[in-house]
């Protein structure tokens, strides 16, 4: 089985991101960057699952500017076989990633594509679901148990209400929930055999992908302070707050 | 423990900007390595730190190791920490690639540990001491030693100690006891008793392989006569299967002030028929050997020092910014809101300097790993011996000083926290007792004091003194256009002048009496760590003064490279300056505490 495993360069999660002045956009100027913790589980599954003898061949992608390089490398440190880079410098929306994925799957016809659930930078959750409409495949998302049954994969989902367990057919896109796996570190041996692994760079025009932006940043500012709070008398003006000022409640 | 471990960004500014450590790159033995290695590197050496041996810092220390039935028991986390940081490939890093190791440049590897003593300065005693173990058998051990020791260590399945300290003698090992008899099967067996030996015994792995020094029976007498034996404490078979237990044991363990996860032992040997022992290299050069892997355990203790004042800096700066306590002297107003406690002067001054101490103390030691890097790989012998003359000179220095204002810093913080400080609840009272530890094992100050002015400031007619003094006036040398640094070069150069001024002073008075020459050794070795400190900082300094005067960098760049702006200068401007009062009373031989009689106290 050959998986294609996704992973994105953010901000690492320790990191305080600030708004920039000029209100255009996060300031990610000389900022820390990692692979996205949700996708570091997903590459834990892959690499598990070849452990296991599932799966035969795990290729490591991410979609980002040249540095990015030094993520899919740290895929290639935690298990991953090889890596490819569509690099790009702008700044992506989730359906041009997905577009990128798709031409790479026409290609690779990988049997699963392993995601994180979300990006911390966007907090988008699309990517994933955006894949499967463009593949046609099937799509577990939030996964928090992969269970490989011949051609078949059983997936429990964490959901709303709480598990749902789903049965697909493969080929098929699952995003790695929270809960999925605890990702391993890269030892210092494989940190040096990752270097001697294949990255192949491609770009979105060479993939014949469109990634001309559908939505406008408007506006990057940071939250509103937070304002001191206020003694009340008793519970009347309490609630009274709540309902009028607040509104909270009615 | 919540608090971050050690400074990310310190640590990218001190090795790829104080210290280019992409230079190294260049070489031979790191052509295969790149900053992108160093860098995941570090992160997998944060994520060990952070998940393995952070977890039981306080628990190691409240359920310190105990010996049941002669058998030790301690926290169970401890060896998973022992496997993990073996599983990583941490052990190894540094070695060969043919030995299965990384070729990993010292200094990355010093940072690694870093972050291991940050996270636990007690169970990091395990891998720092087995490093040091097969340094020493790599260095003289013979080829069959190697390969039935080596790889039990590697692996994780024994640690390994040394085993130098007797119950009667700790800095004058010349007068050690522990006698080897010969053996006929081509073995010595060992008689004796060791004290205050780290890791000797635990659960972490099946067996133990001590490094003992020892005397053959009719040696010569004082240092000339001691030996090194190999004493596993499970006999390994030529095939490598494990053996007999050999007749060393654990008469007690010592209950200490801090570092309590790493056992300190009383050892036997020699209870019943005698602890069969393997000898090292050659007869009566054992002491030799132990020195030769001197400065890199020397380092390597002024770099937990660092790391534990590094902890306790984070620990009060994160509570400073924390908790509002008081209102300035300026307040007339008993209903306005309490300031924090780091917008009190004073506390800013603790914080200060913390940050000068711990920040140059981790600065300090990975300078020396630079210089013991250069020792080994410099491209040009004459520079490999320009680094190997200054490295023995400074090293007594890179152990003390470390060691002694890290429990200055680590004061202050239990300070900055007042009664909190004082209580179990916070971390800060533990790094205190871990760092009281620093300035006594791998030889107490005074030793060092002797060290440095009785034998390495004068060795080889002053070459390395020569050296230091060449290095330093180096960085005085030219002037920045933005003057920034102007009087901190001033300073320092002030009082280098006054460090030569002194070092032949008190050259000639060892000369003339060895004794009261020597007598105040302590205090030039305190003199002389000012000055390299100083050096340090201001080396500091002039890089964030050329960042911030570039005019590119971002906000939060701009604060870090004031932090070291301002830090350099609390140190040059408030701590130097002691270099005269200290210069006063060398120089002039001043004999008070010397002339201090027995029957006077
Ligand atoms: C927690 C811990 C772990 C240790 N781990 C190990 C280990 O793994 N292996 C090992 O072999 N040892 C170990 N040691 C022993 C340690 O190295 C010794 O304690 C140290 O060398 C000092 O020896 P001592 O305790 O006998 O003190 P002493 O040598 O008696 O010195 C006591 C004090 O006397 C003064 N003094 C002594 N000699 C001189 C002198 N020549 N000139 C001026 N003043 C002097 C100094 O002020 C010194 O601080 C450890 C000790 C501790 C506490």
């Amino acid at each position: 089985m050959k998986i294609l495993v996704a992973v994105k360069r953010v901000a690492d999660y320790n990191v305080k991101v600030r708004a920039k002045s000029d209100n255009t956009g996060p300031d990610l100027a000389n900022v820390k960057m990692a692979i996205n913790p949700f996708c570091e589980i997903a590459v834990e599954e892959a690499v598990r699952m070849k452990e296991n003898g599932i799966a035969s061949e795990i290729i490591a992608v991410s979609v980002g500017p040249q540095s990015a390089q030094e993520q899919v490398r740290t895929a290639l440190a935690l298990g991953a076989d090889r890596g490819i880079l569509v690099q790009t410098d702008t700044d992506l929306e989730p359906l041009a990633i997905a577009k990128c994925f798709k031409a790479i799957c026409d290609n690779e016809k990988p049997d699963m594509v392993l995601l994180g659930k979300q990006a911390i930078d966007g907090d988008n959750n699309q990517t994933g679901q955006m894949i499967a409409a463009l593949t046609g495949w099937s799509q577990a998302t939030f996964a928090s148990e992969i269970t490989i049954d011949g051609d078949a994969v059983t997936v429990i989902r964490e959901v709303d209400a709480g598990l749902q367990t789903v049965k697909l057919k493969l080929p098929a896109v699952i995003t790695a929930d929270l809960r999925l796996n605890e990702p391993r570190y890269a030892s210092l041996p494989n940190i040096m055999k990752a270097k001697k692994k294949t990255i192949d760079n491609t770009t979105p025009e060479e993939l014949g992908v469109d990634t001309s932006p559908r939505v406008t940043l408007l506006k990057a500012a940071p939250p509103a302070e937070r304002q001191a709070g206020v003694k009340v008398e008793d519970v009347a003006e309490l609630i009274d707050k709540l309902k009028n000022e607040a509104k909270v409640i009615s | 423990m919540s608090t971050q471990l050690l400074n990310d960004r310190d640590i990218e500014f001190l090795l790829y900007e104080f210290l280019d450590t992409e230079r190294l790159l260049s070489r031979p033995r790191y052509e295969d390595h790149s900053r992108e290695i160093f860098d995941a590197s570090l992160r997998t050496a944060k994520t060990v730190a952070e998940k393995y041996f952070a977890n039981h810092y306080e628990k190691g220390d409240q359920q310190e190791p105990t010996l049941v039935n002669g058998q030790v028991e301690m926290i169970p986390e401890t060896k998973a920490a022992w496997q993990e940081f073996t599983k990583a490939g941490f052990l190894a890093a540094h070695q060969d690639y043919d030995e299965g190791g990384m070729q990993m440049p010292e200094v990355l590897v010093r940072v690694i540990m870093a972050y291991i003593n940050a996270a636990n300065i007690g169970t990091a005693a395990y891998p720092f001491i087995s490093i040091g173990v097969t340094n020493l058998l790599r260095a003289f051990g013979s080829e069959q030693q190697k390969s039935l020791y080596l790889p039990l260590i590697m692996d994780g399945r024994a640690n390994g100690t040394m085993a130098l300290t007797e119950p009667g003698q700790g800095s004058a090992l010349g007068d050690i006891t522990t006698l080897a008899e010969p053996h006929a099967d081509g073995n010595y067996r060992l008689f004796g008793q060791k004290m205050f030996i780290s890791c000797a015994d635990h659960n972490i792995a099946d067996n133990v392989i001590h490094m003992v020094l020892a005397k053959i029976k009719d040696a010569p007498v004082g240092v000339k006569g001691i030996s090194l034996f190999i004493v596993p404490k499970f006999l390994i078979n030529d095939d490598g299967r494990p053996g007999a237990r050999n007749d060393v044991v654990v008469a007690g363990l010592n209950h200490k002030m801090g570092y309590r996860n790493a056992t300190n032992t009383a050892l036997n040997f020699g209870e019943e028929d005698g602890a069969v022992g393997y000898l090292v290299g050659e007869a009566h050069k054992g002491l030799g050997y132990m020195f030769q892997m001197m400065n890199e355990a020397r380092i390597g203790v002024a770099l937990g020092a660092a790391a534990i004042a590094y902890q306790g800096y984070n620990c009060s700066l994160e509570y400073a910014r924390q908790r509002p306590q008081g209102r300035l002297p300026s307040c007339r107003d008993p209903a306005s809101a309490q300031i924090l406690l780091i917008e009190h002067a004073d506390v800013r001054r603790l914080l200060l300097a913390q940050k000068a101490y711990s920040e140059g103390a981790l600065a300090m030691c990975l300078y020396a790993s630079a210089v013991f890097e250069d020792q080994n790989t410099a491209p040009e012998e004459a520079d490999r011996e320009r680094a190997r003359l200054l490295l023995d000179l400074i090293i007594p220095v890179v152990k003390s000083w470390p060691s002694k204002y890290g429990c200055v810093s680590n004061d202050m913080a239990i300070q900055i926290l007042g009664g909190s400080g004082y209580i179990r609840e916070y971390p800060v009272e533990q790094m205190y007792r871990d760092q009281r530890l620093n300035p006594i094992h791998e030889g107490v100050e005074a030793i060092h004091g002797i060290d440095l002015l009785g034998r390495k400031v004068s060795m080889k007619d002053q070459a390395g003194f020569n050296i230091f003094v060449e290095e330093v006036t180096k960085d005085l040398a030219h002037a920045t256009k933005a003057g920034l640094t102007d009087n901190l070069v001033a300073g320092l150069k002030i009082a280098l002048d006054t460090l030569c001024l002194t070092t032949d002073a008190l050259l000639e008075q060892v000369k003339a009496d060895t004794d009261k020459g020597l007598a105040n050794a302590t205090m030039y070795l305190d003199m002389f760590g000012r000055i390299v400190a100083a050096w340090i900082w201001l080396k500091q300094a002039r890089l964030a003064e050329t960042r911030i005067s570039a005019g590119n960098c971002g906000d939060q760049d701009v604060a870090f490279y004031q932090g070291k702006l301002q830090a350099a200068r609390y140190y040059i401007e408030w701590e130097l300056p002691a270099v005269q009062q200290l210069a006063a009373l060398l120089d002039s031989g001043n004999r008070v505490t010397f002339d201090m009689k027995d029957d006077w106290f």
